[in-house]
């Protein structure tokens, strides 16, 4: 499987990304600038954590008018799985990827730690690896995580099992119903504040994110290798 | 020359942690009769010369890019300058 690590002037867990998936998925990866204009060759895309664009006027806003995301979108209307962590996740929304909005953390501060969450749809291509209700350790890094959504939103959120991690025990961003990651309606966007990349070994504190990336890896080669 | 103010606010149903702050700076320095604080963008845009219709133009600049229609409201004035 070929992934795709997006990289924008201000992206900084470009590298973890790329890492994680080279050696310890062990899957092909590339990184793709901004400016490209085909993702076509890529059968998943990663859009990595960081401050594109100094995060100037809003977290993503900027990025989102980059060439690589009218690229992200076709893949995404392709069905292919796109995954934005943290900086990632708010291009995600600027671009309407995912619906809803990242808002400054409640108590004003840049949150940096390791965070508990609970796997709440394993019924996902990102999530097949995870038992239903497993607590997860994986860290966090941002200062806007605080998901906000409108109750239609939300309500729809809920009634189509689109919210795929909740804070477990304490909220740290004052999110909306404690959400930490959310997919899209046809299953293949999954927008998440904490990081998956950091986690990909014991020796960095946790393996627990390992498995979202067997999950899409597994899912992939179950439809495309048989 | 054209100028352009825009003003970006967030809307009421979303909460403004920053404002709430700065709304408990200002109790403390006894301007208790704050009641709230909301914070907000000002951008001001400078128009070259256009034929295009800049009340069209500006609204699309405002949902496309200056504004997150999801969080915020905005609103702008176009002022012309000799």
């Amino acid at each position: 499987m070929k992934f795709a690590v997006l990289v924008f002037p201000g992206s900084n867990c470009d590298i973890d990304m790329y890492h994680a998936i080279k050696d310890e998925l062990g899957e092909e990866v590339e990184y793709v600038w901004h400016s490209a204009t085909d993702l076509s060759k890529f059968d998943g895309i990663l859009v990595p954590g960081g401050f594109s664009y100094g995060d100037y006027l809003r977290c993503g806003a900027m990025a989102n008018q980059s060439n690589v995301m009218a690229e992200v979108k076709k893949a995404a209307a392709e069905g292919k799985p796109v995954l934005g962590v943290c900086n990632g996740f708010q291009i995600l929304t600027e671009a309407g990827l995912l619906p809803g909005a990242l808002l400054r953390n409640k108590n004003l501060k840049f949150m940096c730690r390791t965070v508990q969450l609970k796997v709440e749809n394993t019924n996902t291509l990102f999530t097949n690896q995870y038992e239903q209700g497993e607590i997860i350790n994986i860290p966090i890094a941002h200062g806007e995580g605080n998901y906000f959504c409108d109750e239609e939103t939300l309500a729809n959120l809920k009634a189509n099992n689109q919210i795929v991690f909740t804070y477990s025990g304490e909220n740290p961003n004052g999110s909306l119903e404690d959400i930490a990651g959310i997919i899209n309606e046809r299953g293949n966007v999954l927008g998440m504040m904490p990081h998956p990349e950091r986690a990909a070994n014991d020796l960095l504190g946790s393996s627990d994110g390992l498995k979202l990336f067997k999950s899409i890896v597994k899912q992939w080669r179950e439809s495309h290798v048989s | 020359m054209t100028k352009v103010k825009v003003y970006v606010t967030l809307r009421e149903s979303v909460l403004d942690p920053q404002g709430a702050a700065v709304q408990g700076s200002l109790a403390k320095m006894g301007y208790s009769e704050v009641s709230d604080v909301r914070i907000g963008k000002y951008l001001e845009l400078t128009i070259g010369e256009t034929n295009r219709d800049l009340d069209v133009v500006v609204k699309e600049m405002c949902e496309k890019l200056l504004a997150n229609t999801v969080i915020e409201d905005y609103r702008f004035e176009v002022e012309e300058e000799n």
